[in-house]
């Protein structure tokens, strides 16, 4: 295994100002009528060991990020510079050829496991992939790694000559992690990873990522509709809106003091597990605008329930809040706004009390 | 309870191979789980009995005409002048004058003119009884093409009888014979024309869905632009272009090219779309993440994923070509004599006062509507197979 920064603090992805707009084509000559901007703009950065979840409603960017990262697409503009041995390398530049090497230090796991395991492959030769591709190991040197990989995500070795059919959606799931996992990467852009299945399995899914985690030294990107799946694994949560950041912060932080009207928004659609009193809830209405004509200013501001003139002229930037520099936020009024938070000082309570 | 037998008469001995059972019970969702992907498509496939009853027939045309030598009890040029024209011989197997069994056995016939219609009109000569023979020493000819042999299937037992028992035509010559030798050029013109279809249509398909592009874009256009006219005038022009002094088989394999030539524009299209929807599946995406080249993709998960749809659009294109080279060689711009086959046969057939005197010489036409109809329920059959995950 190679060695990972036990502290976490070195970055091992650092994203600018990335842009993915895919061209809408129409026409007999095809000519490229507009575009959708599926990624405007985002800038991150992700430590070596740490998880960070990228939350956001359907059509928002996520997978196109994931894809980037992973470089199944060429970003439009934008840098991604991940470190290598040698230093940071902005993959977003490389061809085919030098991204051969770093493509074993990057995968991802795939949302609908139906999808993602080819049906006329065995399971064995579907885990088995990566490590051909890259020409690891003999045929036996490969199938003991499998084997190896099989007990690891905790299928048994018998799997091996299955067919994806023959499998239940966590088993699937399961052979999708041992695929990703296969030719050891440091990051793993998870996308979705258990929305597609069972409640049920979902937290056996999650167990195993985290376990694996911590064995092996993995940073996540963990994407979620939804924060509840994100509140369990991840150390931070970035926000995402029509291909922009509009908060980033610490989970605990998220869940106790959002400062995003988005955020806020989001955390009012997870049911509650605990009823502290009654409050009023701001639900979002309507849908998520087009990325082909984003709205202007605040790309937020036709939804928002606080929005004032200036956010339908003026971008709002993401800053690091003065108080709190591990929080970043993309709104004009983060100073005056005091947003519900998800947890009541209550229940706030009783968490630390678990906490200790 | 479903309906063991199917339809009421339909063949008893056919289920046999498709024994029926509601799979509600989780045993049998057991076995579905364990089943491999081809098991699961054999399955399916056994259980539709039209697709295997067409199958079979199939098997044994195909194998008929390879083996034609031997199944026709005459070559494709033995004539006789004596019976021009004849009826379809009976085969009997009682005498209808004593009411006596015999093995099976035919009349020969003779020929008398009728002196007020001047036809040659035929009577059994109930004289002589001629048995007819299996494994019956006859004319010599190359089984397969290269091994000397004179034993046929069946035939006369006497040389100088001939048995027809489709008829023969204007020249004397046995029908059946002829149709078994003509089958060699109808039923392969099918294959070569497919196989030419499935190598082109697959690969340029493949190219326009996965690149896309430029080149996608001329290839739709130029499908677009042949599949605009018309398929059989455009046939009967492209045929017409075959210079009439090439040999017979330098025509064959115009036809050949001229058939695929509109056939591979529909498979092009089928396979491009399958491409565009299968490479956005995340199998292809985590191949393509861990750096995986086209071509493996393309062998590894297309080809795989798109083997059975390309053999199902194939073989229902099998009876479009057969089609096509008899209704070319029907009107007389397919094939040329001395080859043989179904729509030049029946091209006997043209003339309305020939199927009204002789209407044997329609025979090809039934053989051909039994091949169509066999590749159609296959294809079908095959179809159904290719998923074999929704049941
Ligand atoms: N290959 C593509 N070509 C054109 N548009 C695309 C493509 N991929 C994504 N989009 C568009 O980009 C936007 C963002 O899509 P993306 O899949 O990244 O969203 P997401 O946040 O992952 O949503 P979901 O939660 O539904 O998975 C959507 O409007 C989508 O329609
Ligand atoms: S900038 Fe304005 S519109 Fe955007 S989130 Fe903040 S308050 Fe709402
Ligand atoms: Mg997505």
């Amino acid at each position: 295994m190679r060695p990972v920064n036990p502290n976490g603090s070195d970055t091992i992805l650092a994203i600018e100002d990335l842009r993915q707009y895919f061209p809408i084509k129409a026409g007999l000559l095809q000519k490229t009528v507009a575009h959708v901007k599926a990624v405007d703009g985002v800038s991150f950065t992700v430590a070596s060991g740490e998880t960070v979840g990228l939350v956001g409603e359907s059509g928002s960017g996520k997978t196109t990020i994931g894809r980037c990262i992973v470089r199944l697409y060429k970003p439009t503009d934008g840098s991604i510079h991940f470190s290598m041995t040698d230093g940071m390398v902005d993959i977003a530049q490389l061809n085919r050829n030098e991204l051969q090497p770093i493509r074993r230090d990057i995968q991802m796991l795939f949302q609908d496991p139906n999808s993602s395991l080819n049906a006329r492959m065995r399971i064995g030769d579907i885990i088995a992939e990566p490590l051909e591709i890259h020409g690891i190991g003999t045929r036996e040197e490969r199938r003991a790694r499998v084997n190896k990989l099989l007990d690891q995500v905790g299928l048994g070795a018998d799997m091996h000559n299955r067919f994806p059919h023959q499998l239940s959606g966590g088993q699937r799931q399961r052979v999708g992690v041992a695929r990703a996992l296969s030719i050891e990467p440091r990051l793993v852009v998870c996308d979705e990873p258990v929305s597609a299945l069972d409640v049920s399995v979902q937290a056996q899914v999650l167990n195993l990522l985290a376990d694996l985690q911590q064995e092996l030294g993995l940073t996540y990107i963990f994407i979620a509709h939804d924060l509840s799946v994100v509140e369990y694994i991840s150390d931070r949560v970035m926000v995402m809106y029509l291909g922009k950041l509009m908060e980033t912060a610490p989970t605990r932080k998220i869940f106790e003091r959002p400062t995003h009207p988005y955020t806020e928004a989001l955390l009012n659609s997870i049911p509650k597990r605990v009823r502290g009193g009654h409050r009023k809830r701001f639900v979002l209405t309507g849908d998520i605008p087009s990325p082909v004509n984003p709205p202007s200013g605040c790309v937020f501001h036709t939804r928002c329930q606080y929005a004032k003139d200036i956010c339908k002229t003026e971008t709002p930037a993401l800053r690091a809040l003065p108080t709190d520099p591990q929080t970043q936020v993309a709104c004009h009024l983060v100073e005056e706004l005091s947003l519900q938070p998800y947890y009541t000082a209550d229940e706030l309570r009783n968490l630390e009390a678990d906490h200790v | 309870m479903t309906n063991l037998g199917g339809d009421a008469g339909g063949g008893r001995w056919i289920r046999l191979f498709g024994r029926r059972k509601k799979n509600a019970d989780p045993a049998a969702r057991d076995e579905y789980q364990l089943m491999t992907v081809r098991q699961l498509m054999t399955r399916k496939f056994l259980r539709n009995r039209m697709a295997l009853l067409s199958f079979i027939a199939l098997v044994i045309i195909y194998l008929s005409t390879i083996f034609a030598g031997f199944v026709a009890p005459y070559s494709a040029r033995s004539s006789d002048s004596k019976l021009t024209y004849s009826p379809p011989m009976t085969i009997r197997i009682r005498d209808p004058e004593t009411g006596s069994f015999h093995l099976p056995f035919f009349y020969p016939l003779r020929g008398k003119r009728n002196m007020e219609t001047f036809q040659l009109e035929y009577v059994e000569h109930r004289e002589k009884r001629v048995p007819i023979q299996f494994f019956v020493k006859g004319e010599p000819y190359k089984a397969l093409g290269i091994i000397e042999w004179d034993v046929h299937l069946f035939g006369s037992s006497d040389p100088e009888e001939r048995l027809h028992i489709m008829g023969s035509d204007v020249r004397g010559r046995d029908l059946f014979s002829r149709i078994i030798f003509g089958g060699q050029v109808s039923l392969s013109v099918g294959i070569f024309g497919v196989m030419i279809t499935i190598v082109v249509g697959s690969v340029i398909g493949t190219l326009s869905g996965y690149y896309g592009g430029v080149f996608d874009n001329v290839v739709q256009r130029l499908i677009e632009t042949i599949r605009s006219f018309p398929q059989l005038p455009l046939w009967m022009a492209l045929a017409a272009a075959i210079p009439p002094q090439w040999p017979p088989e330098w025509v064959y394999a115009g036809i050949v090219v001229v058939l695929a030539f509109i056939n591979w524009t529909g498979l092009s299209r089928e396979v491009r779309g399958l491409v565009l929807s299968l490479k956005e599946r995340d199998y292809v995406h985590a191949a393509e993440a861990s750096g995986a080249s086209t071509a493996r993709i393309v062998r590894k998960h297309l080809i795989p994923n798109m083997a059975s749809h390309i053999i199902v659009t194939a073989t229902l294109a099998v009876p479009v070509t057969i089609l096509g080279e008899s209704a070319l060689s029907f009107l007389g711009i397919g094939v040329r004599p001395p080859m043989v086959s179904w729509g030049l046969l029946l091209n006997d057939a043209i003339k309305i006062q020939n199927i009204v005197l002789y209407p044997w010489t329609l025979f090809p036409g039934l053989f051909i509507l039994v091949a169509v109809i066999a590749y159609n329920f296959l294809g079908d059959g095959l179809r159904d197979m290719v998923d074999p995950f929704a049941r």
